[in-house]
Order: C-alpha cells, then sequence, then structure tokens
C-alpha cells in the first residue's frame, strides 16, 4: 500500500512540468490576453512598440467599439462572414462526406484506392491547398476555363475578386434577432425538460430556469428591443460571394476528413443489423435512412464540433488564398493577427482573440464535458 | 465478402456507383493535376486560357529553383518538425501513462485541465506568447517555434497515450509489480516496449501538423528561421507571380507530408480519428 502511494506520486510528479507548462502557455497566456482587452495598449502610437509600454486599464472599451463603434465596422462583417462560412463549410464536409463515406461502404472494387484518393488533401497543409486554389480561381483561368473544355463559354465569375454581397441584413437589427432566436431556442429547452423529465428535480430546475429566460428575452425583444440600436445609423451586412472560392477549398481539404469519421462509425455498426433490417424487407434507401444515419448521429455531432472549431478559427486558408488584405474574405482570426501585428492595436487584437475563445468554448466545452461524463460512466 | 446494401441489386446500380466515386476522384485530382501542369510550364508559356493543357516544352527548371530559394526554409521545417515531434510524443506518452495506470488524487480533473488546450484559438494567446518568446530571447529563432509547437502539441499527444495505455491489461503490470517494481521500471520493461504503435500514430500526426502549421510560424520566426509554410505563402503572395514557381513550392512543400500519408495511411488515419477526441 505504501509503495503505491509512492508510485501516485512519482505518477503526479511526472504529470506536473506539462501541467505547468499547460497552465502558463494555454490559462496563464489565456489571462494576460483578457487583460490585455482591456487595456488601451496600442491606442497611442507612441507606446505601441515601446519595450514596457504605459498602459491604462479602459474596463469594456474595446468590446464596445468593435461591437458599436464606427470605424470597426470591418470586425462585424467578419463576424457574419464567419457565421456564413461555418454553415456553408460544416454542410459542404458533412454532405459530402457522408455521401462518400456511404458509397465506399458498398465495398466497390478499389476500395482502399478511393479512400485514400478522398483523404489525401487532409495531408496537406491549408497554405499548400490555398495556393494551389488561389490560381484555380483566377478569374479568367483555372475553374473558369473548365467550361470551354467541353465547347461551353468560359466562367465569368470572379471568384476571390468578387465584391458582390447578398442576403444583406441591418447590424441595428442584430440584438433583436438574437433576443429571438434565443428567447426561442430556451423555450425549446424549456419544454424538452418540463415535458420529458418531470420526475427529475434537477431537470425539471433547469426546464424552469430555461423558460423564464425565454419569456424574459422575448419581453425584452418585443418592448424594448426595437428602441435600442447599437450604431446610431444603419450598417449593412451580408455574405460575401468571394466566399464561395473559399468554401469550395476548404470543402476539398476537409470532406475526405468527414469521410474517415463516418466510415470508422459504420464498420462499427454490426453486420447483424444490417442483415436484419434487409431480412425485415428494408430497401436500401430506407436501410441508410432509418437504422444507419440515426446510428451515425453521434458521429455527426463530433464532426460538427470538430469542423466547426477549425471553421471559427481558419486562418491560414485565407491568408494564403486571398492575401491578408482582401477585405472581402476577411474572417476575425484574420483580422485578429492585422490589427496586432500589422497595426500595433494590441488591446483591440486581444480583443478579437477573447471573442475568437468564446464562440470556441461555447461549441467545445459542453462537448468535452460530455465526452469526459461518458468515460466515467463507461 | 459479398456486396452490401441496395447496391447488390442490379448492375445499372453498380454502374453508377462506380461513376460516381470516379467523377469524385476526378474533383480530387483536379487541383493537383494543375498544380504539376502549371510547375513544369516555361513562365511564359503560361496562359490563364490554356492553363489545363499539358506544357508543350517540360520545364524542370522551376523545381531546381524552387528548390534552391526553398532548401533552407525545408530545413527549417524539418528540425522544427523532428525536434518538436519527439518531445511532444515522449512527454505524453509518460503522460498518457501516468494518467491511464497511476491515477492520484484530481488526475482526471488535471487530464481535463491539459485535453482543453487542444481546442483554444491560438489568436486568444498569441500576444502574450510572442511577448514571452521575445523575452526570453527565442524570438526569430527555430527553437521558440520547437517549444511553442511542444507545449501545444501536449493535450493531443497525451490523449492519444493515455487511450492507447488504458486497453493494456493491468494483469501485465501486476507480475512486475509483485517483484517490486515501481513507476519508471515498469514503464521501462512492460509499457515502453508496448508502445511503438501509439509512437508511431503520433509522431506521425504531430509531424503533419507541425509541418503544416502557418499561425505561430508567420508569428514568431524571421526570414531566417521561416519554416516552408511561410515562405510559401511569402512567394505566392507576392505581386506580379510567375506561376510556375509557386506551384513547384507548393509541391515541394506537400511531399514530405504526402509521403508520410501514403507511407503510413493507417496510422495517420488513427491519428484523425484520436484528434476527435473519441479514442
Amino acid at each position: 500500500m505504501k509503495r503505491q502511494r509512492a508510485s501516485q506520486l512519482t505518477s503526479f510528479l511526472v504529470v506536473l512540468p506539462s501541467l505547468l507548462l499547460v497552465g502558463i502557455f494555454v490559462y496563464g497566456f489565456i489571462g494576460r490576453t483578457v487583460l490585455t482587452s482591456l487595456s488601451d495598449w496600442g491606442r497611442d502610437p507612441t507606446q505601441a512598440l515601446a519595450l514596457s509600454p504605459v498602459t491604462r486599464f479602459v474596463g469594456l472599451d474595446n468590446y464596445r467599439e468593435l461591437f458599436t463603434g464606427i470605424i470597426d465596422g470591418r470586425f462585424r462583417q467578419d463576424l457574419v462572414s464567419t457565421v456564413f462560412f461555418t454553415v456553408f463549410f460544416l454542410a459542404g464536409c458533412l454532405g459530402v462526406g457522408l455521401l462518400l463515406a456511404i458509397l465506399i461502404d458498398h465495398k466497390p472494387r478499389g476500395e482502399a484506392v478511393f479512400r485514400s484518393v478522398y483523404l489525401f488533401p487532409f495531408a496537406l497543409s491549408f497554405v499548400v491547398t490555398g495556393t494551389i486554389w488561389r490560381w484555380l480561381l483566377q478569374p479568367s483561368g483555372g475553374l473558369n476555363q473548365l467550361p470551354p473544355l467541353v465547347g461551353l463559354p468560359a466562367g465569368e465569375f470572379t471568384w476571390l475578386t468578387s465584391r458582390q454581397q447578398i442576403w444583406r441584413f441591418d447590424w441595428n437589427a442584430m440584438p433583436v434577432a438574437l433576443a429571438v432566436f434565443g428567447g426561442l431556442a430556451m423555450a425549446l429547452l424549456a419544454v424538452v425538460d418540463l415535458r420529458g423529465h418531470r420526475r427529475e428535480p434537477r431537470r425539471r430546475r433547469r426546464g424552469l430556469v430555461a423558460a423564464a429566460a425565454s419569456v424574459a428575452l422575448l419581453a425584452w425583444a418585443a418592448v424594448w428591443g426595437r428602441g435600442w440600436a447599437p450604431l446610431p445609423f444603419g450598417e449593412l451586412h451580408g455574405f460575401n460571394l468571394a466566399f464561395i472560392g473559399i468554401v469550395v477549398a476548404s470543402v476539398w481539404q476537409m470532406a475526405g476528413y468527414t469521410m474517415a469519421l463516418y466510415l470508422a462509425g459504420l464498420s462499427g455498426i454490426p453486420e447483424e443489423l444490417r442483415e436484419a433490417a434487409t431480412v425485415e424487407g428494408a430497401s436500401g434507401w430506407q436501410l441508410y435512412s432509418r437504422v444507419i444515419l440515426p446510428l451515425l448521429a453521434p458521429i455527426t455531432l463530433s464532426a460538427m464540433i470538430v469542423l466547426g472549431h477549425i471553421s471559427l478559427k481558419i486562418f491560414d486558408l485565407v491568408f494564403a488564398m486571398a492575401g491578408p488584405d482582401n477585405a472581402y474574405t476577411d474572417v476575425p482570426a484574420l483580422l485578429m493577427y492585422i490589427t496586432t501585428f500589422r497595426g500595433n492595436q494590441f488591446a483591440k487584437g486581444a480583443a478579437i482573440g477573447t471573442i475568437l475563445l468564446v464562440l470556441v468554448a461555447l461549441i467545445v466545452v459542453p462537448y468535452l464535458r460530455s465526452q469526459l461524463r461518458r468515460e466515467v460512466d463507461r | 465478402m459479398s456486396a452490401r446494401g441496395p447496391v447488390r441489386r442490379g448492375w445499372s446500380w453498380r454502374w453508377l456507383l462506380y461513376l460516381t466515386l470516379v467523377l469524385a476522384v476526378a474533383l480530387f485530382v483536379l487541383p493537383v493535376y494543375m498544380m504539376v501542369v502549371t510547375a513544369l510550364k516555361e513562365p511564359a508559356a503560361i496562359d490563364l486560357t490554356t492553363a489545363w493543357q499539358l506544357p508543350r516544352h517540360w520545364n524542370w527548371d522551376s523545381f531546381a529553383q524552387a528548390w534552391t530559394a526553398f532548401l533552407p526554409k525545408l530545413k527549417n521545417s524539418l528540425v522544427l518538425t523532428v525536434s518538436a515531434s519527439a518531445a511532444s510524443a515522449l512527454l505524453g506518452s509518460l503522460n498518457g501513462y501516468a494518467f491511464a495506470k497511476w491515477p492520484f488524487p484530481g488526475s482526471r480533473a488535471a487530464f481535463a485541465f491539459i485535453l482543453f488546450g487542444m481546442f483554444i484559438p491560438y489568436q486568444a494567446i498569441l500576444i502574450p506568447l510572442f511577448g514571452f518568446i521575445k523575452a526570453i530571447g527565442l524570438y526569430g529563432s527555430i527553437w521558440g517555434l520547437v517549444l511553442v509547437h511542444t507545449v501545444y502539441g501536449l493535450p493531443i499527444t497525451t490523449l492519444i497515450f493515455r487511450n492507447y495505455y488504458v486497453e493494456i491489461p493491468d494483469a501485465l503490470m501486476e507480475a512486475s509489480q509483485l517483484e517490486g517494481a515501481g513507476f519508471f521500471a515498469i514503464y521501462r520493461r512492460v509499457v515502453f516496449p508496448l508502445s511503438l504503435p501509439a509512437f508511431v500514430v503520433v509522431i506521425i500526426w504531430q509531424f503533419t501538423q507541425i509541418w503544416n502549421e502557418f499561425l505561430f510560424a508567420v508569428t514568431l520566426s524571421n526570414p531566417e528561421s521561416q519554416p516552408i509554410t511561410v515562405a510559401l505563402a511569402q512567394l505566392a503572395g507576392g505581386e506580379a507571380v510567375r506561376w510556375n514557381l509557386p506551384m513547384a513550392g507548393a509541391l515541394l512543400a506537400a511531399l514530405p507530408t504526402l509521403l508520410v500519408y501514403v507511407l503510413f495511411g493507417r496510422f495517420f488515419v488513427r491519428g484523425l480519428l484520436a484528434g476527435s477526441v473519441k479514442g
């Protein structure tokens, strides 16, 4: 028993250096970034690059400027762009990945070759992918020259240099829209918790809190929301068509990865289950839609989390494809870099970094918690 | 192995299956074809309207030029990737062993504490990291990047090794334990010799990730210590690009990880699956 204790201590001491390193490099640095984001480091150009810059605490000023300041419209467009990009990127990867996985699940001859071809872009650097696609998406070359190969007129779309924007909306409508969206989500959660789990006190309490939050949000949106505009005048944001090319390139790179995740899930479905369903008279379509797809739901969730956080962090692909200075293909991760290391606006860069962290944490933390908890249950 | 699913019903379905598969192959390979073809053309022969055609004269010169220009950067990338992969794999192995086989009070929380580092957007630590690396005098040195990649590699390497070691039966350790072997003796005699597959998975994963990485590289290196990804982005991003050179460079930058992928595909996929947390 004593030996056991001693070995436990050794075990702790072995892990300790890593804990310290991660403690400093992850948690400590996040703390520093948050502190920096509450300062005015960089606002005074003479102090920006000083060895020990004199900075003042300015509270949430940087965040207020990012969301409601007149000069930071680029950040707001970037946020909107990231949301659009994430939606299309996820849809593309999941759709193509699932299709390829199902095709390969039919065990075609040369299965291994097909699989390897679809997965290889994942082994490339985003910078390599970006460089190739930058060339493929030249307005009068590359993809636009594919139709002439079969006798059709050349494509006209300017891809990365496009200045077009669709689905525009006023930033001033955002608070109300978010409140309504949040209120409806809370209402849904409340209904699920209160109807399905009335017996469980913890779920019941959560349901009641959700119901209250829903009422509060919707009431705010209906009564006060309309009178409150973050900006003194309207500011239109929307989906920049220049992003289509970036979506195509990123799906090209990551669809194979999604396929590999789905294939791992498919190989875990017991053969007997498929046979049973076929014996029961399920058609091929029914086999997939009724039996296999529901069993793949956890894989879809994992894939969405991993792809979603990749998409929020996307930086290198855009940098290599469209360059760091193209405002029409900008994303917050890239703006953070430019703001900080080109513009020397350290505090504002730190604020953008913090916002990115919050967005990623919103996706990842609940997922990590449920994963680790499931392992305890096992 | 018999065919599964709906396709067993007729060869017209089978035909459609292969058609789709081959079409998808074409879509996936097209960009690579373009890369190789453009790299092999003479700069004067690169014309947007004839971009898809094979070169009239094969111009291997682009590769020679890219090779001379990129050789120092490739060396930087190699030193960085090999050192950081080895260091993070070794530390990850010890961590994983401790977490899997010698749980101590609070070890579960400690594991989660380390794991979270895998998901953070590095923009959230970039400014203090930049200051720190400068302060310890490693800015612009390849060793600064080695340190950074080792530390931020710890979560994934620890995770993969822990999940691997959990599967090693305790019975294998008990024999040694009865002989009085402790933490390190068991690691050396029992666990480490069984670790080869996990080491292959982790090193391949880290090699690919670090070789391909861009954000840290562009923030913390100077022209002398630049890894290949930064050099490539600069070459392709310049004004008045002659495209044969960036394409040849892209091929050079892609070759090492592609080679790893072709040679060790199976292990590569295992690392990929571990990256989505499921062990």
